[in-house]
């Protein structure tokens, strides 16, 4: 816990107030305003209560077999936790697949802990008060342990490099209902859906700012949420059917997006709108 | 697919001890390989079933140059393929009520596997497009449509160049980034001539 907590309500409160200032300024200062607002919420992430229960479910003993995940290896070796969300995906031998960090997550709450495979991925998301996930607070403690680290995801491997190339290849592709692809909204500079600003995720600055502010507490949701969420709920505004959770389609774009924003710091969890 | 699976046994079978791989896969291999994986990556959720991962000629074609130009024999093709799909109203009443217009243009609601299958569909125009100015949370990716009747003249071509480019934008600009409305189903006729009301209806907020 470093930094002092704010109540969500407070914070809900802080939104509307925000909210209402961003449309009497107009457009002009609006982008401006928003941002300083983030700066603001910055102080009191609630993200903060993710990261300490993903702390206590990483080193309590659970699942059928009684252990902690403290020997699970996310790439830098068993138990390595500080560091190692910077370094994916990457390829894993022991499981001859390319794995972001949920999908290794359940890799080890079955390897390690004894959860079957369907227990281990029955909750990825979490909604609201009455059901919180715990792959999302595991996922809040180890990428809480990555901030400041700089991304660096490897492409040595042939396995990394062909994800890499499907990754691109997705970003692109448009179907469904409304033509969409990831590209439609996020492969030009200086766009906006309503007031919301897009990054453009084909530029090596755009990737940075977007892929190293995932994980996020979204105030208007009072969730943190992870970055298969993420692309989950891109895909549901999309208009495509539903991504499967720690899906190849999602390791994929997620290695396409990691690698772009190579050589930043990384700095999540953040807090978003 | 098959190529680029022989491909790796090949790298696999030792060559890639002495120098490598020599061959990496194609661009086209590399595209096919990616639909077959986004195809087994989703499950059908609400109304979005699978099919919307069928992607037709045009979708095919732009995903393939995106990030890239098209050629432009390439996009003259795609542009006269959606020309052909646009379907006047029978009556010839292309204007419809704006004020309706006005509501489809705001409502973002539709088509998405969270959605009511019973609607709300809207167009969500402000999304990416400014039109009324009283409406200061609008979007970018499509350019400005403040005064798009007043600037053009309220004449039958203005009216019949609206009516299609809501419903096939891919007729006038290939690729485009705005939804093919009327082509694929998303409003209906009805909702198609409200929306060109909003555009081109003197009275309208969005010509003041």
């Amino acid at each position: 816990m470093r930094r002092s907590r704010t109540s969500s309500t407070g914070v809900a409160a802080g939104f509307a107030l925000a909210t209402i200032a961003c449309v009497a300024l107009g457009q002009g200062s609006t982008v401006d305003e928003i941002a300083k607002y983030r700066q603001a919420l910055q102080d009191g992430n609630p993200a903060e209560l993710w990261e300490a229960r993903g702390e206590a479910l990483w080193k309590e003993p659970r699942g059928p077999k009684r252990t902690s995940l403290e020997k699970c290896d996310l790439g830098l070796g068993a138990g390595v936790v500080k560091g190692a969300y910077a370094q994916l995906p990457r390829y894993f031998p022991d499981a001859d697949r390319v794995m972001d960090l949920e999908t290794r997550l359940v890799y080890c709450l079955v390897t390690q802990q004894g959860y079957t495979e369907v227990d281990a991925r029955k909750n990825p998301f979490g909604s609201g008060n009455e059901r919180k996930s715990d792959i999302e607070a595991l996922v809040a403690y180890v990428t809480s342990e990555s901030r400041g680290a700089k991304m660096n995801v490897s492409l040595d491997h042939p396995r990394m490099k062909e994800m890499y190339a499907l990754g691109e290849k997705m970003f692109y592709f448009r179907g469904g209902s409304h033509d969409f692809a990831c590209a439609t909204c996020h492969a030009e500079d200086n766009k906006r859906i309503r007031l919301q600003e897009l990054p453009n995720l084909t530029t090596r600055d755009g990737a940075q700012k977007a892929y190293t502010t995932w994980p996020a507490y979204r105030v208007s949701q009072g969730e943190l949420r992870s970055f298969q969420w993420r692309l989950y709920d891109c895909f549901r505004q999309q208009r495509f059917p539903e991504l499967v959770f720690t899906s190849d389609a999602s390791i994929a774009l997620t290695t396409f997006l990691a690698r772009n924003a190579n050589g930043a710091p990384f700095d999540a969890p953040a807090i978003k709108r | 697919m098959a190529g680029l699976l022989a491909r790796r046994l090949w790298c696999a079978a030792g060559i890639a001890g002495l120098v490598g791989c020599a061959m990496a896969p194609s661009d086209a291999e590399i595209g096919a390989k990616a639909t077959a994986v986004m195809k087994a990556s989703f499950k059908e959720a609400g109304q979005a079933k699978l099919d919307r991962l069928d992607q037709d000629e045009t979708q095919r074609v732009c995903s393939r140059y995106a990030g890239k130009e098209i050629p432009k024999d390439v996009a003259a093709v795609i542009e006269q393929q959606n020309l052909a799909t646009i379907r006047y109203p029978a009556d010839g009443k292309l204007v419809g009520d704006w004020k309706n217009g006005e509501r489809i243009a705001q409502e973002g609601r539709g088509k998405q596997f969270s959605d009511d299958p019973a609607g709300p569909v809207g167009a969500n125009c402000y999304a990416c497009h400014q039109l009324a100015p009283q409406e200061l949370s609008y979007g970018t990716i499509g350019p400005s449509l403040y005064r798009f009747g007043k600037l053009r003249g309220y004449t039958d071509e203005a009216r019949r160049y609206a009516w299609g480019k809501v419903f096939n934008p891919d007729a006038f600009a290939a690729c485009s980034n705005m939804p093919r409305f009327g082509h694929n189903g998303i409003l209906t006729e009805q909702q198609i001539r409200d929306v060109v009301g909003l555009l081109m209806d003197p009275v309208s907020p969005v010509n003041q």
